[in-house]
């Protein structure tokens, strides 16, 4: 069976499975749409949040920023794990304990002020609509790649199947979907990385292959010989460090506050049967994630090897040592259609020199063999998850397979991302603030309203994003890192905290984050408007737009409790709001308003 | 639940969440970032350390972590009698 055809079955059982399982637990749990997670097993709540959790960013992108940035490419590993961490020990438990729904209403309720209320619907706002951005990045270059169009038609017909899967609903909130979505995405992750682990180490758990020896019969280690390829074209080291190590501490300290503070993360903690359940469930989602994360390293390392060897065959500097044009395997033919991957021949050799042209010093030893630049002209980071079961020759079920998980982890995320923003608008805003007497019919229809408005925004600019769906991700984490985090973790941890701090803090730490990547990125995305080029030399002190988050979330903290101690205390009430969330006892279930 | 207890469970928690945090920093920003070029100079297999802790170890530690601190909290919450019936 040829591989377009079988993409088409294994895609569509896979979906044909989610809305399945959709249509039967439905039934049974109707009326039950916040409460996904209730009288529901921590494991099995943490594999629905693992699914939830990991989007486009995770299984498409970060495997193929590892590959091509190394080492560097660490903080996003242990950004988006140690997240857990902060979320298991300084708000889940506790925000369980207060027992409401949403990120907004216990910012409103700690803070007695319905304009906190409404300043963290618009924090919200903005990380998750810069979050769905990402995803729609990944959503057109799984789209583009399946379907074999190029890349932008790919963006449109994602905006259209994530608006049919949004607009359903409620399958978001049903949480065996998600279990099936996570077994389909870890195992389309899982069997390529294996595969590729036997081929290249004769090791099957790629955790373990990836620091072990080459069966090549070099006997040297798989990350020395990457080491070696690399810097023999020019390319800089893989496991060096080329980002500067402030900007690598405070991305990572970004993503990790970020993780803590993103809204559709929160919730599913909102909503566990027990306080002691909120800290496992923690735990477990994490176990399932880190089932992916320390797999991606081996996934990126192993890419980038199969990539180069695939281009260099032999000793560089030898002119049968490059592919030749008339040779190249069909992936590459198949991916050049998505206008993702693209060569020319500089030198009209009828073969392929692939090296870093920047680096001078090689350069100039590439002209001796007469090469004339670097001919692999793109190479798009977020096709290498997608195309690396191609490049590795793998069976093409296995091809397939990858795309149905990619598409899984893509549209499940945006999906929920999309209901986040929409509740936020129609429950918070609308039925919380503006509008009090509004029907549940309203309700829906304005949420609906919202969540095409978001669609199409995302839409436009994943037409145009602002970097790689991972790097793009980074910047909803920072945004959510330097408006959400501080306020929550001070609402329980300080009880000092009050409205007028709370407020100014959010304000002050998004606004700082927000023009800070506007001014390297253009005014809301929009390319052309940037006030400085996005380079390290522009950068204040080196911070990439990326990293400026834990700048934003330190900002945050600072004015609000300076502006908290400048101010009159949280009336008595609140006080004792506080000391009641601190502890597990008396916990009623998570009540709707 | 007297106040007197409700400090003293308040600082236990406190105090396991310091001792836990630091080990959360030091093994992915210590040994992952600040001190990976000192780590790198020792092998772990084929990894060099510093870069394992940044793309592997630091992880398993995280999950360690969230355990360690679920199960000491479930005997705090019954040493101080505040857990949920």
């Amino acid at each position: 069976m040829d591989l377009q055809t079988l993409t088409y079955i294994v895609v569509g059982a896979t979906f044909a499975l989610y809305i399945g399982i959709a249509i039967w637990s439905r039934a049974s749990t109707t009326g039950e749409f916040y409460v996904a997670g209730k009288g529901i097993h921590p494991v099995a709540n943490g594999m629905a949040t693992a699914a939830d959790w990991m989007s486009a960013a995770s299984f498409i992108s970060m495997a193929g920023l590892i590959a091509f940035k190394g080492y560097d490419a660490s903080v996003y590993l242990m950004g988006w794990t140690g997240g857990y961490v902060l979320l298991a020990m300084l708000l889940a438990p506790y925000l369980r304990k207060f027992g409401k729904f949403t990120v907004p209403e216990f910012i409103g309720d700690r803070y007695y002020s319905q304009t906190a209320r409404i300043v963290a619907v618009l924090c919200l706002i903005v990380a998750s609509i810069t979050y769905v951005i990402g995803q729609m990045k990944g959503v057109g270059v799984a789209f583009s790649r399946f379907l074999e169009v190029p890349f932008e038609v790919g963006v449109l017909v994602g905006m259209a199947i994530v608006f049919i899967y949004a607009v359903l609903g409620g399958m978001k909130g049903i949480t065996y979907t998600q279990i099936a979505q996570y077994c389909v995405l870890i195992f389309a992750y899982t069997i390529p990385a294996i595969f590729i682990s036997l081929q290249l180490t004769g090791v099957a758990v790629p955790q373990i292959g990836l620091g072990s020896a080459m069966t090549d019969g070099s006997g040297m280690f798989l990350l020395d010989k990457l080491d070696k390829v690399v810097t023999d074209l020019g390319f800089a080291s893989y496991t060096g460090q080329k980002d500067s190590t402030l900007n690598m501490f405070l991305l990572t300290l970004s993503l990790m506050i970020g993780t803590a503070g993103l809204p559709h993360v929160i919730i599913r903690f909102f909503t566990v049967p027990k306080v002691a359940d909120a800290r496992y469930s923690a735990g477990w989602a994490l176990v399932f994630i880190a089932i992916l994360y320390t797999t991606a390293p081996a996934v990126g390392a192993m890419a980038r090897l199969n990539l180069m060897d695939t281009i260099q065959t032999g000793p560089v500097g030898e002119e049968s040592s490059n592919i030749e044009i008339a040779h190249l395997p069909d992936w590459m033919n198949r991916w050049r259609t998505t206008g993702l991957l693209e060569w020319e021949d500089k030198n009209h050799d009828g073969r392929i020199q692939y090296y870093d042209d920047t680096n001078k010093e090689f350069a100039a030893k590439a002209e001796s063999y007469g090469w004339k630049g670097n001919e692999m002209t793109k190479v798009d980071r977020d096709i290498m998850v997608l195309a690396n079961p191609e490049i590795a020759h793998l069976p093409n079920w296995v091809i397939a397979l990858v795309a149905a998980g990619g598409l899984a982890a893509a549209l499940s995320t945006a999906a929920g991302l999309l209901l986040a923003i929409s509740s936020s608008i129609s429950h918070d805003l609308l039925k919380g603030v503006f509008a009090k007497g509004i029907s549940e019919k309203g309700e829906l229809r304005a949420s609906r309203i919202a969540m095409t408005g978001a669609i199409i925004v995302a839409g436009y600019l994943g037409l145009n994003p602002p970097g790689f769906a991972a790097q793009v991700v980074a910047l909803a984490f920072g945004l959510a890192a330097s408006s959400i985090f501080p306020v929550l973790m001070m609402g329980i941890f300080d009880k000092r905290a009050n409205r007028a701090g709370a407020i100014l803090g959010m304000l002050s730490g998004l606004l700082f984050t927000l023009i800070y990547i506007f001014w390297f990125k253009g005014w809301l995305f929009i390319p052309g408007t940037e006030m400085a080029a996005n380079t390290p030399d522009n950068w204040v002190m080196g911070i990439s737009p990326e990293s400026i988050g834990a700048v934003g979330a330190l900002v945050n903290f600072v004015v609000a409790y300076i502006v908290s101690r400048a101010t009159e205390a949280p009336p008595e009430h609140i006080q004792h709001l506080v000391e009641d969330i601190r502890v597990p006892k008396g916990a009623a279930e998570a009540t709707a308003h | 639940m007297t106040p007197e207890n409700r400090t003293a469970y308040w600082s236990a928690n406190l105090r396991l969440l310091i001792v836990l945090l630091a080990i959360w920093f030091v093994v992915s920003y210590g040994f992952g970032i600040i001190l990976v070029d000192v780590l790198n100079s020792i092998s772990l297999g084929g990894y060099k350390l510093g870069f394992w802790f940044a793309q592997q170890g630091s992880m398993y530690i995280f999950l360690v972590l969230i355990f360690i601190y679920a199960i000491r909290m479930g005997q705090l919450d019954k040493k101080f009698d505040v857990q949920e019936d």
